[in-house]
C-alpha cells in the first residue's frame, strides 16, 4: 500500500515562478483595492471591498495553499462552511433588518 | 544478533492529516465568521458611527500590514516548495523570514494600538464610552478581531519555529540502543556500516559499560527527481494555517480601514 502511495506523490516539482506571480497578482489586487477605496460608490463599496477580499483569499486558497491541486474532497468541505457562514449571515439579517 | 530495521516512512497518514488541518482550519472560519457577523449586523446597523470612528485608523499601517502578510505567505509557500526541491537552504531561509514578518505586523500592531491607547480609546474607557454607540461598537470589534487574529499570528511564529527546528536537525529515522533496549547485547562489540559487499565503510568505538546510549540517525534529504509530500508533512500543514491567518486579514484590512 506504501508503494501505491509512492507512485501518487513521487512527481517531477512545480517551479518557484507561479507563486511569485501568485504573489503579485496579490500585491496588484490590493492596489486596486485600496484606490477603490478612495472612490465613492455609496452603499457598492461594501460590496467592492468584499468581492475583491474575495478574489484575493480565493487565489492564496488555490495557489498558496495548493486547494487547486488537492482531493476534490476538500474543496467540498470549504463550500459547506461558506455556505453555512452565508446562511448565519443571511439569516440574521432577515430578522435585523426588519425590526 | 538481533536487527533493527529503520523504517523509513514509519505508518504516515499523509491524506488523513491534510484532512485533519483542512476541518481546522474550517474551524477557524467559523470562528471569525462569527465576528464577522457581529461586524456585519452593527455595520448595516450604524453605517455613519462606523464610517466616522474608521477614519481614526492609519490606512498606510494597515495597508503595510496587509502587504507583509501577503509577502509571508509568498515566502512560507516558497519555503515548502524549497523542500520538495530539496534545497534545503531555501526551506530555512524562507521560514526565517515569514516568521520575520510575522514579527513585523507584531510591532505594527504594538504601534497602533499603542496609539489608540495614548488617545485613551481602549474598551471601557470613559472617553470611548462618550463616543455614539456605533463607535463604540466599531473600536469593540477593532480590538477583539485584530486581538484575536494577532493571537493567530503569534501562535503562527511560535509553530513556525518549531517547524524551523525540526526542519533544522531532520533525520528520517533514529533508531536508539538504551539498557533493556537492545544496548546491553551489543556490549563488548563495536557497531560498523557495511556496504553491499560487506566491507566496513565506518567503524565505531568498542560499546563497553560506560556507554548509556547509542542513537542512529539517518537523513534523507529528497533530490529533485524524487520527493515524497509526506516527509514535510507537518511543514506543510503550518504553512496552511499560517495562509489561513493572512486571509483572515484579507477581509479585516478592508472592513476596518478602507469605509472610509
Amino acid at each position: 500500500m506504501s508503494d501505491h502511495e509512492h507512485e501518487e506523490h513521487a512527481h517531477e516539482p512545480a517551479g518557484y515562478g507561479m507563486y511569485f506571480l501568485t504573489w503579485f497578482s496579490l500585491l496588484v489586487l490590493t492596489a486596486i483595492t485600496v484606490t477603490a477605496a478612495g472612490m465613492t460608490f455609496g452603499s457598492m463599496s461594501v460590496v467592492v471591498a468584499l468581492l475583491i477580499a474575495l478574489v484575493k483569499a480565493t487565489i492564496v486558497l488555490m495557489l498558496f495553499m495548493h486547494l487547486k491541486y488537492e482531493d476534490p474532497l476538500f474543496h467540498k468541505l470549504l463550500w459547506v462552511v461558506i455556505f453555512a457562514m452565508a446562511v448565519f449571515i443571511g439569516m440574521t439579517f432577515t430578522d435585523t433588518l426588519f425590526r | 544478533m538481533s536487527s533493527h530495521s529503520i523504517a523509513l516512512h514509519a505508518h504516515k497518514d499523509y491524506r488523513g492529516s491534510k484532512l485533519g488541518i483542512w476541518l481546522f482550519l474550517i474551524t477557524e472560519i467559523t470562528l471569525f465568521g462569527g465576528m464577522f457577523l457581529l461586524y456585519s449586523i452593527y455595520r448595516s446597523e450604524y453605517p455613519q458611527d462606523f464610517h466616522h470612528a474608521a477614519a481614526e485608523l492609519n490606512t498606510l499601517v494597515g495597508t503595510v500590514n496587509t502587504l507583509i502578510l501577503l509577502t509571508s505567505s509568498l515566502t512560507m509557500a516558497l519555503s515548502i516548495a524549497g523542500t520538495h526541491h530539496g534545497n534545503r537552504k531555501l526551506a530555512l531561509w524562507m521560514l526565517a523570514i515569514t516568521i520575520l514578518c510575522g514579527a513585523a505586523f507584531m510591532v505594527n500592531k504594538y504601534f497602533e494600538w499603542g496609539a489608540k491607547f495614548q488617545h485613551h480609546l481602549y474598551p471601557g474607557s470613559e472617553y470611548l464610552l462618550a463616543h455614539p454607540k456605533g463607535e463604540i461598537l466599531f473600536y469593540g470589534l477593532y480590538f477583539i478581531m485584530t486581538g484575536i487574529h494577532g493571537i493567530h499570528v503569534l501562535v503562527g511564529m511560535v509553530l513556525l519555529t518549531v517547524m524551523f527546528i525540526k526542519v533544522l536537525n531532520q533525520p528520517n529515522a533514529k533508531v536508539s540502543f538504551v539498557a533493556g533496549h537492545g544496548l546491553g547485547e551489543i556490549e563488548g562489540c563495536r557497531m560498523a556500516f557495511v556496504d553491499a559487499s560487506d566491507k566496513v565503510v565506518w567503524k565505531g568505538d568498542e560499546v563497553d559499560g560506560s556507554v548509556e546510549r547509542i542513537d542512529v540517525k539517518t537523513k534523507f534529504w529528497p533530490v529533485k527527481k524524487r520527493f515524497h509530500v509526506a516527509d514535510f508533512n507537518q511543514l506543510e500543514n503550518s504553512g496552511l494555517y499560517w495562509h489561513i491567518v493572512d486571509i483572515i486579514w484579507i477581509f479585516l484590512f478592508p472592513l476596518f480601514y478602507l469605509i472610509t
